[in-house]
């Protein structure tokens, strides 16, 4: 065990042993009044919901009934038997490819934008150069530019590298304006952990590599997860490049795919739904999964009612 | 050894920042560490070369693709270009797409639309979101529920819930109407989206629907590095709820608030999903907004000289009003914000 | 002679394309699939494939269509057209791709330069646009002279700018007049008088009073192009002009008020749903589904959509008519669209010779469950009628009765312009006049750039 490691495994458990310090305080629910807040929202957020999940198995003439009626007479499942088991080129049978390909894109995406924009927030927040001012927000204008701006000339570029209507053509793009945001967030929860850290590491002659791996990023958790998160939802979330750069069910995306169950020749909500909600639950099952990490140093019942 | 960094943290913490809560904390965490330790810590050698190196992975995936696309985009401004054909006539004209912008009357209106939707989405935004934020932070019997709920309208595609609102807010058959009317709250269905400023309004709590989630997550998560002690230590001198929150907690959220506003406004101010879904700019007109006129302009209309000059005057004034947050936020009062 | 000779040959290869294809279609329509034989035959004196004396063989290559999703064809019968095709020429490869008409100017915009599509769906109102900024190429010397007299004008207009032909037609549309002859009776009304648009106003009113319906009309009326053609074909019908024969605009009087006057008017009236300002064909298709409509105007493929009883609680009441008249005519507005082969194609052979089998009176009576052919003969075709009798001796009259959009090139933002401008009048901000004379000077800028 060398000492650097030693000062690593320290960084770790500084905010478990914090935690535990706090815990005799803490340990009590909120009070009722909170929970009615709670439970006030929960229902403000997940009404729409709640209407989506009925209305995907409302017949489509049901629907347009005036007055409505809150619950179906008959359950019509022909949307989703439509989306599982339908032809791929049909929209509904489309969008089980849409939902593999957004995955990939938005895992490749992150993974990739994560990778570099660690580095480089690393740099930003802790080494001494010319123009760090200047080098962020050269990185983050790049996050400002209105894809409609830049959609054609990339056309032109992805066709000559022969990536259009492919996903790899997708991370790529989509890194190029995630990456200044998640490195951009990346540098403002580094430049939060006091430089004592980096000090006291570096005199257990850790090296800077070292240092970040193995302290910081530890430290920065709570950031580095809300980054990914939102860099997840960035990529979900994205059209206007996905409508223009994709086209066939090798590369279209869940918006793509979802924007096609509605036109002005015919809107199916009962089909928009469906979609809706399948197109919901993979980030919210890894948000779930990452938010233990989001709130790792959050002392329960932090902030005390 | 294992010592090394708890005290470190505490000693941030409780620093003199406890003295003068009201802008202490978040002075040094922001603006006064750089500086201090650029004198102790950083001066000890300048890293040019090895911040370059880092740095140039994250320049490669961000300038490769986009840097020619940019530079046409800057190119096409000062160009008169009606085709997308490599052939097309160009005719160089100066600055005169920019200067038509600032006479432009719908470009002007957009503006106005704009800046509305930005002041008042990314107010509720934050504001909503720091008070989620608080309460996803208590101690609560179900809060993974809570979580998962506040989470799932992020999740939603915009274009999903575009339509979704859409729909929910039709005038003849929208559930909301429906939902309304069978309680009683209005008489008859209404048409939401019937004229400018009502359809304008519904499109802002489209949005704040869906993207205070990301307010309230940051926070959260801003919470997260927050030292308790601090609290605890205000709370034992018996301040109240209330007071601690502006006392103290804001105070200290304001680097992650700092985030969610930029974040938030560069979104809001390029908004194009929702409203291009919900009203396609209607009703007469009257929320159109600067990226769906400048997608308008640029591809409906095949004027990309012109869309491209509106399209980097959205850049231009995005980055403004980024580094006024940032120079506003990250000073804090105290410190001349001298990144 | 040798080209008569070459025809029937390909049409024994059509024929034998046509009986593989019907086999998939019989599953899907059974109509469609038993009029394929008989048209087969009757319809040989149109000599629709004519033209080229190319033999098919020696084509060969590969092309990318792009489609739009939706209406018309659907995506599984292009495949199968494709597949037809490529069977008669071995070596020819055909790939298609679908987007939703919302995407489609857009797609063939930024696809333009790149060149990765050979022939692209067009709406009737682009040919202008896109033949001026060079995206797609002329074929006038391409079409057969058959076509121009064996072809409806309205198609035909799909395709040409300034005389000149920048795509095959192949879809035809219009809008119809539509009416739940229920709610009709109901209210006394006899569907004779709904033939003018006075008695469509009086009828609406009889409605409301007798019938319970709060609002008989629904429109498509909101800031899109669904306003303009609702417009545009009333202004024909009132006897106006949006634009004169040298391209200037001529909405500020005539009929082109009267129009928005009489549109106006139906809004103050009651009669007209207000929320038509809002909404697109698909919301009109729901209002009216939903009995909460007497009478409205769409395209072709509402008559289906709402005697559809999965989707509609009015299937069977919805009776299809010619628009009603203003005193100048029952005239529509021409919504056909046209297969263009795009100026940067490499194989711009292949793409004509699809577009042209695609396009073919065989193919499109194959596919008669689809979409109405463009060729004038097959109106009169028994097996053709019969697929919807009620719909296609209306379709018949109303396809010689339309009216285009102006063809200009800036067309998208004069007709943004018009939205906004037909908007303020409809939402009661400025009288239908002023709102027209605000928005002159503003098109006459748009026309002189």
């Amino acid at each position: 065990m060398t000492p650097s490691s030693g000062g690593a495994g320290s960084a770790k458990s500084a905010p478990a042993k914090a935690m535990s310090h706090r815990r005799g305080m803490n340990d009590r629910y909120a009070p009722v009044w909170m929970h009615l807040v709670a439970v006030v929202v929960i229902v403000v957020f997940l009404a729409p919901f709640a209407w989506l999940a009925i209305a995907s198995v409302t017949s489509p003439s049901d629907l347009l009934r005036r007055p409505l009626r809150w619950w179906p007479q008959h359950l019509d499942l022909s949307r989703w038997a439509d989306i599982f088991t339908g032809d791929a080129n049909t929209p509904a049978g489309g969008f089980r490819s849409a939902m593999v390909n957004s995955a990939i894109v938005a895992a490749g995406t992150v993974t990739l934008s994560v990778a570099v924009a660690v580095l480089g927030a690393y740099a930003v927040s802790r080494l001494k150069f010319r123009g760090r001012g200047i080098t962020v927000l050269g990185f983050l204008s790049t996050y400002m530019i209105p894809p409609i701006a830049i959609v054609i000339p990339l056309y032109l570029i992805l066709v000559r590298i022969g990536l259009l209507d492919n996903r790899l053509g997708l991370i790529l793009v989509y890194s190029s304006f995630i990456t200044p945001f998640v490195l951009w967030t990346l540098t403002n929860f580094f430049d939060a952990l006091p430089r004592e850290i980096d000090e006291a590491a570096t005199i257990d002659g850790a090296g800077r590599m070292r240092i970040l791996w193995q302290v910081l990023l530890p430290l920065a958790k709570p950031g580095l997860f809300s980054a990914i998160l939102f860099a997840t939802m960035l990529c979900w979330d994205e059209f206007l490049y996905a409508l223009i750069f994709t086209s066939t069910p090798a590369s279209k995306t869940i918006p793509v795919a979802v924007a096609e169950f509605s036109g002005k020749f015919a809107t199916d909500f009962g089909l928009l739904s469906a979609g809706g909600l399948l197109a919901a639950i993979p980030p919210v099952v890894v948000a779930l999964v990452f938010q233990r990490y989001v709130t790792a140093g959050l002392a329960a019942g932090g902030v005390k009612g | 050894m294992t010592d090394s960094t708890a005290p470190t943290t505490q000693s941030r913490a409780g620093a003199p920042a406890s003295a003068n809560p009201s802008h202490g904390p978040a002075g040094p965490r922001k603006a006064s560490y750089p500086k201090r330790f650029r004198h102790t810590y950083g001066s000890s050698r300048r890293s040019g070369g090895l911040a370059a190196l880092l740095l140039l992975p994250a320049a490669v995936v961000v300038f490769g693709l986009v840097t020619y696309p940019v530079l046409r985009t800057v190119w096409l401004s000062f160009n008169r270009v009606l085709s997308p054909m490599p052939t097309a006539p160009v005719q160089m004209v100066g600055f005169q797409n920019f200067i038509n912008a600032f006479t432009d009357s719908d470009l002007i209106a957009a503006t106005g639309h704009t800046i509305y939707f930005t002041l008042v989405s990314t107010a509720a935004e934050i504001v909503f979101g720091v008070l989620l934020g608080q309460l996803m932070a208590q101690k609560l019997r179900f809060r993974w529920l809570l979580r998962a709920a506040i989470l799932m309208p992020w999740a939603l595609p915009t274009v999903v819930s575009a339509s979704m609102w859409r729909y929910l807010l039709n005038a003849d058959y929208g559930p909301i109407n429906a939902l309304l009317t069978q309680l009683g709250i209005i008489g008859s269905y209404r048409s939401w989206l019937g004229t400018p400023t009502s359809a304008m309004n519904m499109i802002i709590i489209a949005d704040v629907w869906k993207n205070t989630s990301i307010a309230a997550f940051f926070v959260l998560a801003g919470l997260a590095v927050i030292p308790n002690e601090l609290r605890e230590a205000a709370s034992v001198d018996g301040a109240g709820a209330v007071r601690r929150f502006f006392s103290i907690t804001l105070p200290l959220l304001r680097p992650v608030i700092m985030v969610v506003l930029v974040l938030r406004t560069i979104e809001a101010f390029k908004v194009f999903d929702i409203v291009y879904v919900m009203t396609r700019g209607g009703p007469s007109n009257g929320t159109q907004t600067v990226a769906v006129y400048a997608y308008q302009t640029a591809f409906s209309n095949q004027n990309f000289g012109y869309g491209s000059a509106i399209a980097l005057l959205i850049v231009v004034v995005v980055l403004l009003l980024a580094v006024a947050y940032i120079r506003m936020l990250s000073t804090g009062g105290t410190s001349d914000g001298g990144r | 002679m040798s080209e008569f000779v070459s025809q029937l040959n390909r049409r024994r290869f059509l024929l034998g394309a046509a009986g593989f294809g019907a086999a998939g279609l019989l599953a899907a329509c059974s109509s469609g699939g038993t009029g394929t034989g008989t048209t087969g035959s009757s319809g040989a004196g149109a000599s629709s494939t004519g033209g080229s004396s190319s033999g098919g063989s020696d084509l060969s290559g590969s092309i990318t269509g792009l489609f739009m999703k939706q209406a018309g064809y659907s995506e599984d019968h292009i495949n199968q057209m494709a597949a037809s095709f490529m069977k008669l020429h071995p070596n020819v490869k055909v790939n298609s791709e679908f987007v939703a008409y919302e995407a489609l100017h857009d797609k063939i915009v930024a696809a333009a330069p790149a060149g990765t599509y050979d022939l692209v769906f067009i709406d009737v109102i682009w040919p202008a646009e896109f033949a001026t900024k060079g995206l797609i190429a002329d074929i006038t010397g391409r079409i057969p002279a058959n076509w121009k007299t064996d072809v409806l004008q309205g198609a035909l207009d799909s395709a040409l700018y300034q005389g000149k032909f920048y795509g095959l037609p192949w879809l035809l549309d219009a809008k119809f007049f539509y009416y739940n002859k229920n709610l009709l009776t109901k209210a006394g009304v006899d569907p004779a008088s709904v033939t003018s648009w006075d008695g469509v106003a009086t009828a609406a009113k009889a409605v409301k009073d007798k019938a319970g319906v709060k609002y008989p009309l629904v429109w498509s009326w909101a800031q899109a192009e669904a306003v303009i053609c609702d417009w545009a074909l009333m202004t024909a019908s009132f006897g106006g002009k949006l634009f004169d024969e040298k391209g200037q605009p001529a909405f500020t009087d005539g009929g082109a008020v009267q129009a928005l006057e009489f549109m106006r008017k139906s809004i103050v009236d009651g009669i007209t749903n207000p929320s038509s300002t809002q909404s697109l064909e698909d919301d009109v298709v729901k209002v009216f589904s939903a009995g909460d409509a007497a009478m409205g105007l769409n395209w072709s493929y509402m008559f289906a959509a709402a005697n559809d009883p999965k989707q509609s609680t009015v299937a069977g009441q919805a009776v299809v008519t010619e628009v009603p008249t203003g005193g100048a005519g029952r005239i529509s507005v021409n919504g056909s669209s046209a297969l263009s082969i795009t100026a940067t194609s490499k194989n711009q052979d292949v793409a004509w010779e699809f577009a042209k089998y695609v396009s073919s009176l065989d193919v499109q009576t194959q596919y008669i469950s689809d979409a109405l052919p463009i060729w004038k003969s097959a109106y009169d075709d028994p097996a053709v009628i019969k697929t919807a009798p009620e719909f296609v001796p209306v379709a018949k009259k109303q396809f010689n009765d339309m009216t285009n959009r102006p063809q200009v090139v800036a067309y998208n933002a004069v007709s943004q312009k018009l939205q906004v401008a037909v908007q303020k009048a409809l939402l009661g901000s400025v009288s239908p006049q002023q709102a027209m004379n605000d928005v002159k000077p503003e098109v006459e800028k748009l026309l002189a750039q």
